[in-house]
């Protein structure tokens, strides 16, 4: 469910988690809120980070060699590499993916947790709809059964 | 933009369907994601007619959605814009979103393809200024599901 009362308590765990655990009420609600929001705009970014296919290439190479350097990722695509640097700077905003530099190497690696809650955001109306679907058929094909005796 | 979609067939026709999709007492037998009762369902089936629908969870919590009609083409196609409210204010950072119906006359009844998009954002229109969004193509999750086999 996108919204209730176990969303609010995880994000309050995650507040804590993050060392604001001595807080009065009125605190925690700031935090709760500020949380609500960080994470919309996180799964937004998340999202438009996604939609691009050389981006989600890098993603699924990055996911299955753990970690390669921007050259490394740059050589299966035909595009130059300051192309390639720009959608590393789309997945790093997005939190999907960290840089680090040894010398003039630059080393990525992929970060799961937002895409996670992208994944979580399809589970939740997966879940939502296909329940509802489950009824509506059961609903309907009643009625028409229904129908189908009257005309009969 | 992403977007889930589910594919169902029902074996029921078209009218019947868009009847239960959109009648307020039709809503009220299926809305929800699991067995807890739809306890509020009121439909205004017109474009830019309002719908809201106000159900409880099996573990006792309410929640409330609400929309507007957007597209209406009885018995083919509904389109509807989606928001999670709470007493008729927008919640969840007022995220709207947008489902869509659309419903195929097969032999056995109805195909109904279903999508519910998340709409653009704030980010991907940023990302379309800078030009990313040429490239648009939409993250899906398929799922076909055959109600009877």
């Amino acid at each position: 469910m996108p919204v209730g009362y176990d969303r609010t308590l995880a994000r309050i765990e995650l507040a804590r988690s993050r060392g604001a655990l001595h807080l009065t009420s009125g605190a925690a609600v700031c935090i709760v809120h500020y949380m609500v929001n960080y994470r919309g705009r996180q799964l937004d970014r998340t999202f438009a980070a996604l939609v691009d296919g050389t981006r989600r290439a890098i993603l699924a190479r990055l996911e299955r060699e753990d970690s390669a350097t921007v050259s490394e990722l740059a050589k299966p695509f035909a595009i130059k590499l300051p192309a390639v640097m720009k959608h590393l700077d789309v997945l790093h905003d997005a939190g999907l993916i960290s840089r680090s530099k040894a010398g003039r190497v630059v080393t990525v690696r992929i970060q799961p947790e937002p895409m996670r809650e992208a994944m979580d955001w399809l589970r939740r109306y997966e879940r939502f709809w296909s329940k509802s679907f489950d009824r509506l058929a059961a609903f309907a094909e009643s009625k028409e059964r229904a129908a189908t005796k009257k005309r009969r | 933009m992403t977007s889930l979609t589910l594919v169902r067939r029902i074996r029921a026709r078209p009218s019947i369907v868009f009847e239960a999709l959109t009648k307020a007492d039709g809503i009220a037998q299926w809305w929800g994601p699991d067995a807890g009762p739809v306890l509020l369902a009121e439909t205004d089936v017109r474009i830019g007619g309002r719908f809201r629908v106000r159900f409880r969870l099996l573990d006792g919590t309410e929640h409330e959605s609400a929309g507007e009609f957007l597209e209406i083409v009885e018995p083919k196609r509904l389109v509807m814009s989606w928001q999670w409210t709470d007493g008729g204010e927008p919640d969840e950072a007022g995220e709207v979103s947008r489902i869509e119906f659309d419903l195929k006359r097969i032999d056995t009844g109805t195909e109904i393809t279903f999508t519910h998009a998340r709409l653009k954002t704030e980010a991907s229109r940023a990302s379309h200024e800078q030009g990313w969004a040429g490239a648009l193509d939409k993250l899906e999750r398929r799922f076909s599901a055959e109600h009877f086999a």
